[in-house]
């Protein structure tokens, strides 16, 4: 059922453009956010929510979230924990190693901002965003399986709104009329 | 124990928080580690430091399994000039310790056959660990934290 709604949303949403194009974006949308495999870059305890992730209590194999420890064979790396600046290069040359499209996760507040070394920290990176695009972040010291299981369907809905056409700059968030500056006068 | 087998040692020991504690000179540092490994205190704990302003003090932690004990080995170096005898050779697993010694407070283990750091970056600048330490990427934590 899936893949006949997604072509019909294809064939629906194609502006007088080339229509096996569309639907062939749309098949693929919807192969890539149905097997988001995973690199797991476990750097510190938000790793341990992670692994626990994998088992069969949380199963994310049913969403097509399979951990793959091989950069070459992933499209999502999984950053969980505290990066420090020993470990960056790691982090990015693993990352550099994934073959596109890939995606990026940031789970948990060490790599979303640095966490609780935010402050004071002469050697934790603040946030892996200062060094990898990052598509989804959650919040969490460390945040439960429950929440990366979100963050998967948030990315599976963010990876179909794509195009392979244009990459990864044409985005269903991007074409989102803009948000008004100013509220509106109460009448 | 320790007094019996060894009287020379004994006037230079002291007690903290329940453990005992020997405080030596640098240049003693080897040859009384030499001998705590003698009399039974083979196992190495730890190695690291203190930064004390105008001194630095070197901490090694023996223990002895057989004997169900344990003992701290101090040892002060004037913050200008510190350096110490590397314990590798009586113990390489002291390797990564006084790496990290070196790495984190600029101690330098006379001796040791890699001193190079471990836990930064190779071309980090400075000894993080030290009260002196500055470094501008710091983000120092507001008042109302
Ligand atoms: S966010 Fe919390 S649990 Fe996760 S790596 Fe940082 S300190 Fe550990």
């Amino acid at each position: 059922m899936a893949v006949v709604d997604s072509i019909g949303r294809g064939l629906d949403a194609a502006p007088g453009g080339d229509v096996v194009l569309t639907t062939l974006d749309a098949l693929i949308d919807w192969a890539r956010g149905h097997s988001p495999w995973v690199m797991p870059m476990g750097t510190a305890c938000c790793a341990m929510e992670l692994i626990a992730a994998s088992f069969a209590k949380f199963d994310f194999d049913r969403h097509g979230a399979f951990p793959r420890p091989d950069p070459r064979h992933v499209d999502v790396m999984v950053v969980a924990g505290t990066v420090t600046k020993k470990m960056q290069p790691a982090v990015q040359r693993l990352w550099d190693q994934m073959p596109e499209p890939k995606w990026c996760i940031a789970m948990g507040n060490c790599a979303v901002s640095g966490g609780i070394f935010l402050h004071d920290s002469y050697t934790v990176v603040r946030g892996v965003d200062e060094f990898l695009p990052v598509d989804v972040y959650i919040a969490g010291c460390p945040p439960r399986p429950e929440s990366l299981q979100d963050a998967v369907l948030q990315l599976a809905k963010k990876i179909r709104s794509e195009s392979i056409a244009e990459g990864r700059t044409h985005r269903a968030d991007l074409l989102l009329p803009e948000a008004p500056c100013e509220p509106e006068e109460a009448p | 124990m320790l007094c019996a087998a060894y009287p020379d040692l004994c006037t230079l020991f002291s007690v903290e928080f329940g453990d005992g504690v020997l405080a030596v000179e640098p240049g003693a540092l080897l040859s009384s580690a030499e001998d705590l490994k003698r009399l039974g205190f083979d196992r190495l704990g730890m190695v690291t430091a203190v930064d004390y302003g105008e001194q630095f003090e070197i901490v090694v932690r023996l223990h002895a399994p057989e004997h169900h004990a344990a003992v701290f080995l101090k040892c002060r170096v004037p913050r200008s000039e510190p350096r110490v005898p590397s314990l590798t050779a009586l113990w390489p697993g002291a390797d990564w310790h006084e790496r990290e010694t070196y790495d984190l407070f600029g101690i330098v283990f006379e001796g040791h056959p890699d001193l190079r750091r471990i836990m930064l970056p190779d071309d980090w600048r400075g000894h993080p660990l030290r009260k002196d330490y500055e470094d501008p990427h710091v983000l120092p934590r507001p008042d109302y934290i």
